[in-house]
């Protein structure tokens, strides 16, 4: 089975009928398979005997729900793409809270979303094992900000566990499990993109039983979190970050390998690069590694101890200086004052990632040995190479809307709020239709502050997904506080960005799945009793100009719903492929097509724009674009 | 670091540069020799670059760092100039012929590298580079679409990978569709007798 980049529910869907069962269920203790460090955490999952999995999607997170929803196919574990992260983990607490396994699975910025309920489901606690997923992105691959997401460890005062490596990634997670029920507190298990997306041999263990039904014990004086219960809610927080620390002493996740008095604390990826590091530069009889798993609470005696016999110590973390701060603080309890540094000038950045060459170049420099390095090639002779930006897919909805707004908009002064998802690509040239954009659901808060203190026409982009995930409450605001601006909802029926995968507004039976319901944005909107209201099929370009102009002009908030199915997604439900267009004859070679269209099926040949039958999708804007009628079908 | 092989493959979107990957995981379980992979995903449907590390060997690592991969296979030869920052002199590089202009081309917002150039300034900071044209190669295969396979058979002639050809080929019956596997095997062995002739 291939696995795609971008895996696509639905092509995966429909070869999963009629073939064996899924490969992350085999019972084959012992057995090795090569997996994907998501499949990995999948795959402990279900060795933790999982019963429920929600989740919303985000990269690097996204395979572990996907493969979740494969297995809930054929097995009795219940996984639901949730409306948003927060709500994805209020249903896990109360599986959790009813006795039963529940993981919840989320990119690090959903962490913040799902922040409210975490904050005082750390007092309330679980029954059942609960295992929180952030999947922290360093260097933002797929991301609007790489933060720390250790320090929710501090701030909620739950345990963090930290894997370093793929095979880790599986094992740490029944214990994550153990370690939930030991404490009866949600456990919050963290990983990098190069965990999640690094591939390596994994060997099986034994799948738990898995027990799917639950009870809940009423004892509202311990769950309903008034201000009196609370309070001794949060004495036996702190009891359970007691316990919590004198479990990280003896986690088998906290150790200590090699010798030396020179030491090196680390956690996550770092510790795979500095393995490599010391063999390479030969001091592996010189250093002792602490690798710490088990990163909140941290375990303060085990430091203390492995400070005490080195002379001078490195924290290599990517990140923020979250281990450096409290190593430091445990010198000084300690009374030990040797040379302790983590993030400055001459070591780590708190950008980014880190590399193997970086940390071997860093730690060779810091303990003052010889490290061999190999030049570079030199680059300066090289050519400007064209930049190769992701772009909208060749057909893709969004682009007709895009172009429309612009066309519908012009005179105007514009601001453009946009929002998260495929469209966000829409703010690059020749498009460049996006102007603000901070957070899932921004584009419609933002919308109402922009509108009220500028004298700029306000029209803003939100998705499908998105719209269900956080911008109701900005359009309900817009309502009730009487903005003025034109919501465009960009209805591509599914959630494309992350992989094609569910949300509340997707017709289900497309993909032959069955208990479901669905809801219409329409009539979402209709019922917040927005005053001027629109739909648009973004392929019929002048109707949808018209139309965009009229919501423009009205004085007040406006929606246009532009109602087309993903392009990509569609492909895998048609059994003939639309007819492609080419450039005729009547070309003048104004260029309007590539220059305001910029659709990847275009091309240049001898100076003169042709389409690639082979991408192009057929959907006819670029046709209706051309001043000369020059791009016509292909005849049969 | 020399029991470690470092390769890095780069492509377009679309490419199956994530399928040649799983045929070299496949190939080296086989082998019995570690190997550990890391990619990014994400903007591959979208026409943008995907990039493989695979580290074959006792190594923890699961990327590799700018000047340090033994060989380089690239898709695309845009791609394979741009991804020159990953290698040293003593790199051996392989890339398809056939480009791909991004679509920043397309708007005149950047040139196209020319060809010969591109081959020449290749050679000049690197061990040795085999080009070769993978998508005629591929048709004559039978598909367009086994460009990968072509990639693969050139890389593996090089014989720098502690994989065989033997071992490529079971894992290509496994791991890719039967009713491909005789293009596929076919694609291959055109792009390693390619490679042997340069």
């Amino acid at each position: 089975m291939v696995r795609l980049a971008c895996p696509s529910m639905l092509i995966l869907l429909l070869s999963i009928e009629g073939t064996n069962m899924h490969k992350l269920l085999t019972d084959q203790p012992g057995a090795t398979m090569v997996l994907l460090g998501n499949e990995a955490i999948t795959r402990g999952a279900i060795e933790a005997g999982v019963a429920v999995a929600t989740t919303y999607p985000g990269t690097p997170s996204s395979e572990i729900s996907l493969n979740f929803f494969q297995i809930s196919q054929e097995s009795s574990l219940y996984f639901e793409y949730s409306t948003n992260e927060k709500v994805a983990l209020e249903v896990a607490a109360a599986t959790a809270n009813s006795g039963v396994r529940s993981m919840c699975v989320m990119k690090h910025v959903g962490l913040n979303v799902a922040a409210d309920a975490l904050m005082t489901l750390a007092y309330v606690g679980v029954k059942g094992g609960l295992v929180i997923i952030t999947a922290d992105d360093p260097f933002m691959f797929s991301s609007q900000n790489e933060q720390d997401n250790r320090y929710y460890g501090k701030l909620s005062g739950l345990p963090i566990l930290e894997p370093s490596s793929v095979e880790e990634a599986k094992n740490m997670i029944p214990y994550a499990f153990e370690l939930s029920e030991s404490l009866q507190e949600p456990v919050i298990f963290r990983t990098t993109t190069r965990i999640n997306h690094s591939t390596a041999p994994v060997t099986l263990g034994a799948i738990r039983d898995r027990v799917c039904k639950g009870d809940f014990t009423k004892d509202p004086f311990n769950y309903v979190t008034v201000p009196a219960v609370s309070r001794k809610l949060h004495v036996k927080l702190l009891a359970n970050l007691d316990k919590a620390a004198e479990l990280s002493e003896t986690s088998p996740y906290n150790f200590v390998s090699g010798s030396g008095v020179w030491g090196i604390v680390c956690n996550g990826v770092s510790f795979a690069y500095l393995c490599d590091a010391l063999r390479d530069l030969g001091i592996q009889d010189k250093v002792k590694l602490l690798r710490i798993g088990f990163s909140h609470p941290m375990p303060s005696k085990l430091i203390k101890g492995f400070l005490g016999s080195c002379e001078k110590v490195l924290v290599v973390e990517e990140g923020e200086p979250y281990m450096e701060e409290a190593v430091k603080a445990f010198a000084q309890e300690a009374g030990l004052t040797l040379p302790i540094n983590g993030k400055s000038k001459d070591l780590f950045s708190r950008l980014y990632e880190f590399n193997p060459r970086l940390v071997r170049q860093v730690v060779a420099a810091y303990f003052g040995v010889p490290c061999k390095v190999e030049p570079m090639v030199d680059l300066s002779n090289v050519p400007e190479i064209p930049q190769r930006p992701p772009n909208l897919c060749a057909g893709c909805s969004h682009r007709a809307t895009f172009y429309e707004v612009k066309k519908a908009a012009d005179g105007l002064s514009t601001i453009y709020p946009t929002d998260i998802g495929c469209y966000t690509l829409g703010f690059l040239p020749p498009l460049s239709m996006g102007d603000f954009l901070i957070c899932m659901g921004s584009s419609a808060g933002t919308s109402c502050g922009f509108s009220k203190v500028t004298d700029k026409k306000v029209v803003s982009f939100i998705g499908d997904s998105t719209f269900f995930h956080s911008g109701i409450p900005g359009l309900v605001n817009a309502v009730f506080n009487k903005h003025n601006f034109t919501l465009v909802i960009l209805d591509n029926g599914i959630t494309a960005m992350t992989g094609h995968q569910p949300n509340p507004g997707v017709d289900m039976g497309l993909m032959n799945l069955q208990g479901y319901g669905q809801i219409s944005i329409e009539a979402v909107v209709r019922a917040l009793g927005v005053p001027h209201i629109a739909i648009i099929q973004p392929y019929k370009v002048k109707k949808s100009i018209e139309t965009l102009r009229e919501a423009f002009n009205f004085k007040g908030v406006s929606v246009v719903i532009a109602q087309e199915m993903c392009t990509l997604y569609a492909k895998g439900f048609k059994k003939t492929k639309s007819r492609s267009y080419y450039i005729s004859d009547k070309c003048r070679n104004h260029r309007d097509c590539i220059s305001q269209l910029a659709c990847p099926a275009f091309f240049l040949d001898a100076e003169k724009v042709k389409i690639d039958p082979v991408i192009c999708s057929g959907c006819a804007v670029c046709a209706q674009v051309c001043p000369e009628n020059a791009i016509l079908p292909i005849k049969a | 670091m020399s029991d470690i092989t470092r390769l890095i493959i780069v492509a377009v979107g679309g490419q199956g540069n994530l399928l040649s990957s799983s045929v070299l995981g496949e190939a080296a379980l086989l082998a019995g020799i570690p190997l550990r992979m890391s990619e990014i995903h994400g903007m591959a449907q979208r026409g943008g670059v995907v990039e493989s590390a695979l580290v074959f060997g006792n190594a923890q690592s699961t990327i590799i760092s700018d000047g340090e991969a033994d060989v380089l296979l690239g898709f695309e030869p845009s791609e394979t100039l741009r991804a020159l920052n990953k290698c040293n002199a003593r790199t051996v590089v392989i890339t398809n012929l056939s480009p791909l202009p991004p679509f920043t081309v397309a708007i005149g917002k950047g040139v196209y590298p020319d060809i010969a150039e591109l081959q020449q300034i290749i050679r000049a900071k690197t061990a040795r580079l085999i080009a070769l044209n993978a998508v005629d190669l591929a048709k004559t295969a039978g598909n367009v679409l086994s460009v990968n396979m072509v990639l693969l058979g050139a890389l593996i002639q090089t014989g720098i990978l502690p994989v065989t050809a033997d071992h490529v080929k079971q894992a290509i019956r496994t791991k890719t569709k039967a009713a491909f596997v005789d293009i596929n095997i076919r694609a291959f062995d055109l792009g390693f007798e390619t490679a042997s002739r340069q």
